[in-house]
């Protein structure tokens, strides 16, 4: 063989080859072939799959999966940020549509996406079986007996003793043994092989790639997620029609959700008074009464932001949460027309919020006219004079609320679902005072009156709200064990070593015994000489050395006289 | 070899290895001291200044988690400075461990140097808060197992990138080419290229079962924090991305006998793709993962 430089040619290097018949069961790696197919369907059908499950394509396969799953990460996804996608649509135009052909909103459920992994995984499957099959033969037969001419690469050592070649076969039989190689007596030689784990590990990170694809597959199909905002001392029972969203699995139906219900009875949020971590959360909490079924036993539990709830197959997190002032609307005659906790969205860490109210029906102007009053609410749990635009604190040190009020009509009845959180102002007249819209900072307890007798609006007290989500996401536990599989079949494949030894004892013409030991193991390793070195010790005190045999006998070629130069070469 | 007398005692046998066909038979270099004696004195000085200079850093490292009251990793400075603590800390218990890397002290350092500099000037930020969803403890597993995988991922990067300038010496020199002077003064010293081939093979497999492990423990959290452990947010794209390139360049060493030069550019190209989650995603990319404030 010359010695040419793999990269110089750009044919890959010869290691795999070069192991020869010897080394060829070290692994139960498949041989890539390119040869073109005889004509015929079934010949074309055994072509592509014999492609399709070459280790080349397998590699091909792989790349084109890491470079599949770059656009998802810079472009926005409507399955995480549907406003993201909606305004890029809106900033570019054309490119949206090429994006939309394209399935570049949704890559990682696009068909080319779902193509790139579907033929790796049966690329995959295409692979373990055969392998498998030739792995279990291999465990059943014996290592392969020791090769005439020694592997070029293997590890190799000689040494000639007065030790009968029966008795040192039988010493490194025992001694392989002890050292639990799988070993057995072949012809002249002791043939032993070690670290089949390996084997077993790559097998098991292979298939465990299989059972956590189908474990995603799955969960993608049947999970659900909802949101639900409640404000302390409201329930929610886990039905369709009581989410404020809802999204789902294609194969997920509502017949799927678990029955339970639970209440909220307090939100806790504490905070960090001073120091460098000032307003971090130190207990962020919701004390809920649950049960199960219709009729279930009701119990109490704690939701953690990091410890859900679970009932059933369904999990409920606490995801935020914030304020919810109560609200009285009374009208110009006193009568209350609207008495709630409305909950208003955090804007920032210090939990400033906003929101509206709407007061739908039962309000009549002073004479007497049907009509509808919007409130926009601005609050702040901590209010520092001087800042009148944020909160300077999570909690409620100070709270303040700023209310400005609309009447006229909200438009809810147009038939457009509208936001709770926003007024339409179209059809909407503000209040107004001397100065202009009338716009007043009340304190729990305080009242706003409205000009002109229209009546008043008074807030009472501050509730706190928590928003929770419920999933369901099915084959998490089967993905889990699947991860937890791959990692340790993959330690085991990439950790241990399997490796071959023979010895060869044969008596030499001058009635003197010469022992040879090679080692192969499968991959470069410093490991594979390092253990033949101490069989050969342990083996040389059991058969020692004879004394070298005379200078001028020169009838027989003596095995020491080139100890770089092996037979074959 | 003892010849003759019938009573001498014979020499234990002796192991040959030879080179695998198609590899070049080159010995290592010396290390950077070049066989000179005051060079390794002079080597011995460095690595224990190194040495000094990580107790310094560490110690920095904790003030700044005692200052802060959480671990140190909340944002971009705090990942840098964490970040270039560990991988000098690889790279001294790597020579701790009796392994011939000192000669990789040179890029190692220069490096850790500049990262450090732009630590302390572009991404610096003073100590603030971590949100809620940051409180968890797989968040700690999740992220300490990140950072030591990223600064062993590194010492590989810097061994595959040696390995292909040596590589490429190599060839000229086989070829009766003659390298430049600074060339060879500097490629000389290194080990073979067989050597830093196998040294980077070794570093990037060893740590891609554990890196397998930090997606694990950040989709159990996110699990747990975000009520699914799988979203595609960018952040996991990219380890998923830098995952799916390391598991190529390991099969293309495995199986498809691609060692050499170019199994090392892909190693190059997920190193890359680490390189990228962590500075790219924070920079370019908005996600979930809300400690990416630059
Ligand atoms: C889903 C994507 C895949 C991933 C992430 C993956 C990952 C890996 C990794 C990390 C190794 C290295 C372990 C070692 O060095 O022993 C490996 C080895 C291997 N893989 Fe894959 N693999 C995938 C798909 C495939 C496919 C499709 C095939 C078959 C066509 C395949 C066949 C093999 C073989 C034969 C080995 C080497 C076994 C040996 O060293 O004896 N893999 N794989």
């Amino acid at each position: 063989m010359s010695k040419t430089t793999p990269d110089a040619t750009g044919t890959p290097p010869a290691g795999d080859e070069d192991l020869g018949a010897a080394g060829s069961q070290l692994s139960t790696a498949p041989e890539d072939t390119l040869n073109m197919p005889s004509l015929g369907v079934i010949g074309w059908v055994r072509w592509f799959w014999r492609q399709l499950t070459s280790m080349r394509v397998a590699l091909l396969l792989l790349l084109l999966l890491s470079l599949g799953a770059i656009p998802g990460s810079l472009i926005p996804q409507s399955g995480t940020d549907e406003t993201k996608v909606a305004d890029f649509r809106k900033n570019n135009p054309t490119l949206g549509d090429l994006y939309d052909k394209l399935g570049l909103f949704h890559v990682y459920s696009s068909v080319w996406f779902s193509a790139i992994y579907i033929l790796l995984f049966v690329s995959l499957i295409g692979c373990i079986i055969p392998r498998t099959w030739q792995f279990v033969g291999q465990l059943r037969g014996r290592p392969p007996g020791a090769p005439q001419a020694p592997d070029p690469t293997a590890a190799y050592t000689t040494w000639r003793t007065e030790t009968e070649p029966e008795q040192v076969r039988e010493a490194a039989l025992a001694l392989l043994k002890k050292r639990r190689f799988r070993a057995h007596l072949a012809g002249d030689a002791v043939a032993a092989e070690k670290g089949y784990l390996r084997e077993v590990g790559n097998l098991a990170f292979h298939i465990a790639l299989i059972v956590m694809l189908i474990a995603f597959a799955w969960g993608q199909l049947f999970k659900m997620e909802g949101n639900k905002l409640i404000v302390e001392g409201g329930g929610f029972s886990n039905t369709l029609t009581q989410y404020d969203d809802f999204k789902s699995g294609s194969l997920f139906t509502a017949d799927d959700l678990d029955p339970f219900s639970f209440n909220l009875k307090d939100f806790q949020g504490t905070y960090e008074k001073s120091g460098p971590n000032r307003g971090t959360a130190r207990t962020f909490q919701a004390d809920v009464t649950y049960s199960l079924g219709a009729y279930g036993k009701s119990k109490k539990t704690i939701i953690k932001v990091n410890e859900p709830l679970e009932i059933g197959d369904s999990k409920v997190y606490l995801t935020a949460h914030g304020y919810a002032p109560v609200i009285t609307v009374r009208d110009g005659k006193g009568n209350v027309v609207y008495h709630d906790a409305v909950p208003l969205l955090p804007l920032d860490s210090n939990i400033t919020s906003s929101g509206v109210v709407k007061v739908m029906d039962g309000y009549r102007d002073p004479q007497g006219k049907r009509e509808q009053l919007g409130f926009e609410a601005f609050f702040l749990p901590t209010y520092t004079p001087g800042n009148e635009v944020s909160s300077t604190f999570p909690a409620l040190g100070n709270p303040v609320l700023n209310l400005a009020g609309y009447y006229g009509d909200l438009g809810v009845d147009a038939g457009v679902p509208q936001s709770v959180y926003q007024l339409d102002k179209t059809h909407l007249k503000p209040f107004k005072n001397g100065k202009g819209q009338q716009r007043e900072n009340l304190r729990p307890g305080e009242t706003m009156t409205l000009p002109n007798g229209a009546g008043s609006i008074t807030y009472e007290s501050t509730e706190e709200w928590a928003n929770f989500q419920v999933t369901r996401q099915p084959g998490s536990g089967w993905a889990l064990a699947g991860a937890i599989a791959a990692i340790f079949g993959l330690a085991g494949s990439l950790f241990i070593q399997r490796r071959r030894v023979w010895v060869r004892a044969v008596r030499g013409d001058d009635g003197i015994t010469v022992v040879e030991m090679a080692g192969l193991g499968r991959s470069e390793s410093a490991k594979v000489p390092e253990e033949l070195g101490a069989l050969a010790d342990a083996l040389y005190d059991q058969a020692p050395g004879a004394p070298e045999p005379d200078e001028d006998s020169t009838e027989t070629p003596n095995p020491q006289a080139v100890p770089a130069e092996r037979p074959g070469k | 070899m003892k010849k003759g007398g019938s009573t001498a005692v014979l020499e234990r046998p002796k192991v040959v290895v030879r080179a695998a066909a198609g590899q070049r038979d080159v010995p290592d270099g010396p290390g950077a001291h070049g066989g000179d004696e005051q060079g390794d004195l002079y080597g011995r000085i460095a690595v224990s200044l190194t040495v000094l200079a990580f107790l310094i850093e560490l110690a920095g490292v904790i003030a700044r988690a005692a200052s802060v009251e959480r671990a140190p990793w909340g944002n971009m400075y705090e990942f840098n400075i964490t970040f270039s603590t560990v991988a000098v800390g690889v790279y001294l218990t790597l020579l701790a461990l009796k392994k011939n890397v000192r000669w990789m002290g040179l890029f190692l350092i220069t490096s850790v140097l500049l990262d450090l500099g732009i630590a302390v000037t572009v991404l610096y930020t003073a100590s603030d808060q971590l949100v809620p969803a940051l409180h968890s403890y797989w968040l700690y597993i999740h992220v300490s197992t990140a950072i030591l995988c990223g600064a062993v991922f590194y010492v590989g990067a810097v061994t595959t990138i040696l390995y292909l300038f040596k590589d490429s010496y190599e060839s000229k020199l086989a070829g009766g080419g003659k390298p430049g002077k600074f060339a060879t003064s500097f490629l000389e010293r290194l080990p073979a290229s067989a050597s830093l081939d196998k040294f980077s093979y070794r570093v990037n497999a060893a740590v891609f079962p554990l890196w397998t492990f930090t997606i694990i423990a950040g989709a159990i959290w996110a699990g747990d924090a975000w009520g699914r452990y799988w979203g595609w947010d960018p952040k996991e794209t990219w380890a998923f991305i830098t995952w799916v390139a390391y598991a190529c360049y390991l099969h293309a060493r495995a199986t498809a006998g691609w060692k050499g030069r170019k199994a090392a550019y892909l190693a190059l190209i997920a190193f890359g793709c680490w390189l990228f989650n962590y500075y790219g995603v924070n920079i370019f990319v908005s996600g979930k993962h809300s400690y990416a404030g630059v």
